[in-house]
């Protein structure tokens, strides 16, 4: 076959086949793109302040290897001024995250970034062996997508750092968009979707670590995604054309995980019509617009939410759970919808009663226009979530006392964060976690309700007798 | 001197993104396949595939690298260091010497 002449230079041999667009081009104009598109994407969605200091979490896998090789490349060549370091997690998964970290260590000198090490061991006194050893093989992945979520936090407090980024990429994303679809939890959707989320994060003085009385910051610890919209080709492209370090096995566990048969749709599809990913990642943001937020609104691109960021890394991580409390969810939503449909048909206007209340350590609602259009559907009362709305008791006829709430349902990514930042503070019940102080809306964090169950079943050494 | 060509095809594969581990943890092989198919058509990438499968590979997990006769989606192949989907996927023709990398990306990031 007569070889192919890339597509951008027109001089070298084309060697890459673009899955997002099907062009063809050589190594070096592939590297120039994949670069640039990266930097297009951090300055169009203003992701960084300039002189931020930034925590790459970094697991020596490929997508950290490049995420920090691109950021590392990128901050040198637009002077963003951009503080790196790395941050790396140490589940003490035997014979995988023991030969990575020493690919991060690599990295480390290679790209001339410190690097923090944070272990599951030092901060919880369980080592994901022995979370295994204990519960067995499902539902491993949920303890340790808790885990990392507070470990990265609190490393990234350690390190005085205000903005985690990882390495996810579309793949990932378009996953993690199927998967939320197949178990009927369209509201996470909203944050999977966002390149950038941010929630608020307790800092514990450091004299204070044990005391319960510990003085506590609350800060914003921003979370974001630069390489959401990057094919996982690419990326592993990119590594192998610029000779990247990096380690590559599949975590012991994960054959388990429900993400497996997520991704192997997306696999799947790739090889049929590339496009699907990154189309995928944008069917989910445009749904993730649908669905309401606090307000009663369709929720924004950025959103602050306390509680299920914790379950969010569980879920965004390899395993499955809270599926029994999602279908109930889905039922109440479904027979919303359709009792609305029928007034609206019948030509009643539908309205939403909004709770007199706070539920739960959920917020209030905000003000509410009146004079705004009625709502076509869409509420729902979701636990550990907000919506503004209270569930219906019996799921009976609605009320017909209650005020209309508007959806928009076209909206900016940024005019929502705008409205968000004007708006008054939500009045959340922000407190700390009784057991370890790590901020949380409940009384005890969900890492520690974990690390509870985890404790009251560990073998004891000598057996009790009568 | 010879004038028959030459029965076999010398090729130089490597597996990486963590492939290494079933053709017994080496990355680097150099063999040599039969440049004919039993039909008398020229081996392809296809057959390379399937000689790797039966000759080469030390790990009983095949579903890791083979999937319906072809790679298993996921693993991208280089052919001397361009997109097999650029030279015809598993039609491409084998040349003496040529560079076939098999790269997996179904691991953690």
């Amino acid at each position: 076959m007569a070889p192919h002449i890339c597509q951008l230079c027109n001089t070298s041999r084309a060697q890459i086949l673009r899955p997002k667009n099907h062009a063809r081009i050589c190594a070096p104009c592939f590297i120039d793109i994949f670069e640039r598109e990266i930097a297009e994407t951090i300055t169009s969605t203003n992701l960084f302040q300039p002189g931020e200091r930034i925590a790459i979490g970094a697991s020596g896998g490929k997508d950290s290897t490049v995420l920090a090789s691109v950021l590392k490349t990128l901050n040198d060549r637009h002077a963003w001024g951009l503080d790196l370091v790395l941050l790396s997690i140490d589940e003490g998964i035997t014979g995988y995250r023991d030969h990575s970290l020493d690919a991060v260590k690599r990295n480390s000198v290679e790209y001339d970034l410190p690097l923090k090490i944070v272990s599951y061991e030092e901060l919880y006194g369980w080592s994901m062996d022995q979370v295994v050893a204990q519960i067995g093989k499902k539902g491993n992945c949920t303890y340790c997508g808790v885990f990392r979520r507070q470990a990265l936090d609190r490393g990234a407090a350690m390190l005085g750092v205000g903005h985690v980024v990882t390495g996810h990429n579309a793949d990932d994303v378009a996953e993690t968009v199927l998967m939320n679809l197949l178990r009927g939890d369209l509201p996470r959707l909203g944050r999977a979707t966002s390149i950038l989320t941010s929630t608020p994060s307790a800092t514990m003085s450091k004299t204070d670590s044990e005391a319960k009385g510990g003085e506590v910051t609350i800060t914003n610890v921003k979370r974001s995604k630069p390489l959401m919209y990057a094919y996982e080709k690419e990326i592993v492209m990119y590594a192998h054309y610029k000779k990247l370090d990096y380690f590559s096995t599949e975590c012991i566990y994960s054959p388990e995980a429900f993400r497996g048969s997520a991704r192997t749709l997306i696999k799947n599809l790739e090889r049929i019509r590339p496009e699907s990913i990154l189309d995928v990642v944008r069917s989910g943001i445009d749904m993730a617009k649908l669905v309401p937020n606090a307000e009663g609104q369709p929720k924004g691109a950025v959103e602050a939410v306390v509680r299920n960021e914790v379950e969010d890394e569980a879920e965004g991580g390899c395993g499955g759970s809270n599926a029994k409390e999602v279908v109930s969810e889905m039922a109440q939503m479904e027979q919303k919808l359709r009792q609305d449909e029928r007034a609206e048909e019948a030509g009643t206007e539908t309205e939403i009663k909004l709770p007199s209340k706070v539920l739960d350590g959920q917020r209030p609602d905000r003000d509410v226009n009146p004079d705004l259009l009625p709502v076509a559907a869409l509420t729902t009362h979701i636990q550990g979530q907000t919506h503004g709305r209270q569930a219906q008791t019996d799921g009976q006829q609605l009320p017909s006392d209650i005020r209309t709430v508007t959806i928009r349902t076209k909206q900016e990514k940024k005019s929502s964060r705008k409205a968000t930042r004007d708006a008054p503070p939500p009045k959340q019940k922000l407190g700390q976690c009784e057991r370890c102080g790590y901020l949380s809306s409940q009384a005890v964090c969900k890492a520690c309700m974990l690390l509870e169950g985890l404790n009251k079943a560990r073998p004891r050494t000598g057996i009790e007798v009568g | 001197m010879t004038e028959a060509k030459a029965a076999s095809i010398p090729l130089a594969v490597e597996f990486t993104g963590g492939l290494e581990l079933l053709f017994s943890n080496q990355r680097k092989h150099k063999i040599a396949i039969p440049s004919k198919k039993p039909d008398g058509e020229p081996s392809n990438v296809g057959d390379l595939i399937s000689w790797l499968c039966d000759n080469l590979i030390k790990d009983p997990r095949k579903e890791m690298f083979v999937l319906d006769d072809s790679v298993r989606p996921g693993i991208l192949v280089l052919i001397n260091d361009a997109d097999w989907e650029l030279e015809g996927e598993d039609k491409y023709e084998l040349q003496p010497n040529d560079e076939i990398v098999f790269v997996s990306t179904l691991h953690g990031g």
